[in-house]
């Protein structure tokens, strides 16, 4: 009876991550405040942060997505899941990495580009948003986007609250938006 | 659609190492191993559906392991004791070195039909051909051993 050793397999996942291969990379972080995240990278950078992840499903999306060549190889996510390490120890206000978002359309690529510019600690409302992205009516197309958005936490949609400064909603829950915005110390 | 390939390694990688082992063992099937699943994540993205997957990647293990022996021993140091009647259907471990000499594809039928049993349907998905082809290719390629090794 044979079967692959841990370290066969890491030799494996390893040689695949180096030869350049993979359409996407993907881990999984078992143990952060938020809970479960999978992390999921590209050679353009980060493409997926997913909160309680059904892995099986969120790899036939970035198979759909990348490409088929979709494996988990710690390698390629190191520099991403170190980064959260620290932005959750709050040791970090942001984050240094390349961020891939080729897939989205170009208007959600335009709002995530000026929801990226909003700072640590700070929050602003969907209308605010809307308005840097040239249309101050479209709050409530913001507010998709926002629950689109594929990479949380890197690209900080927790940090978009409503007009009465209710936190709305949350794609990873209300809970979750409530303790990144309390870690950042935007709110008490 | 095909599947991501975490899930077709998940799903196979156990077969193939099982039957790396049986080839090669050790060490060596290791090697094998690591090669084989690298070669496929290479022709991966052209794979134009999924069907036949499990014949598709012992095949790769099994061109594999085939070149490795080849390396490693004399051809016709083998040879002298197998036996080729209709019905026996020889050992995986004699089979395989025999089949050296046989153009690729009526190799890669006989050794995935009597090495690992696999039916010719899939047999004929794995070489992108029909599942008469397939037997036609084994067939030639077992006469031509007949012939060899007679």
């Amino acid at each position: 009876m044979t079967t692959v050793s841990p370290e066969l397999d890491e030799r494996f996942r390893t040689a695949a991550a180096a030869s350049g291969l993979l359409d996407a990379a993907f881990d999984v972080l078992s143990d952060t405040p938020v809970g479960r995240l999978l992390v999921g990278v590209t050679d353009h950078g980060v493409c997926r942060i997913h909160f309680d992840p059904d892995p099986e499903r969120e790899l036939e999306s970035l198979a759909r997505q990348f490409g088929p060549r979709v494996l988990r190889a710690a390698k390629p996510v190191e520099r991403v899941k170190s980064q959260l390490d620290e932005y959750f120890a709050g040791k970090r206000r942001g984050f240094e990495i390349d961020w891939d978002v080729r897939g989205l359309p170009t208007y959600n690529q335009r709002v995530l580009s000026k929801l990226a510019q909003v700072e640590y600690g700070s929050t602003t409302t969907y209308g605010a948003l809307a308005a840097l992205t040239g249309n101050p009516r479209a709050a409530r197309a913001v507010g998709t986007v926002m629950n689109r958005n594929p990479i949380p936490i890197v690209l900080p949609c927790h940090r978009v609250v409503g007009a009465n400064g209710k936190l709305t909603g949350y794609a990873g829950g209300l809970d979750r938006k409530e303790l990144l915005l309390r870690l950042e110390g935007a709110i008490l | 659609m095909i599947p991501p390939f975490e899930i077709f390694y998940d799903v196979h990688r156990e077969e193939v190492l099982r039957y790396l082992n049986s080839r090669l063992g050790g060490q060596r099937a290791e090697d094998a191993f690591q090669e084989t699943f690298l070669r496929a994540l290479r022709a991966y993205d052209r794979l134009e559906h999924a069907e036949h997957l499990r014949a598709w990647i012992l095949t790769i293990a099994s061109r594999i392991a085939i070149d490795d022996v080849r390396r490693s021993r004399p051809t016709d140091e083998l040879a002298e004791d197998a036996i080729w009647h209709e019905d026996a259907r020889p050992a995986f471990e004699e089979l395989a070195p025999l089949t050296d000499g046989l153009p690729p594809k009526e190799r890669a039928a006989v050794v995935l039909r009597y090495g690992y049993g696999l039916g010719y349907d899939e047999i004929g998905g794995a070489l992108e051909t029909s599942e008469a082809a397939a037997r036609q290719a084994a067939s030639a390629g077992v006469r031509r051993l007949r012939k060899e090794h007679a």
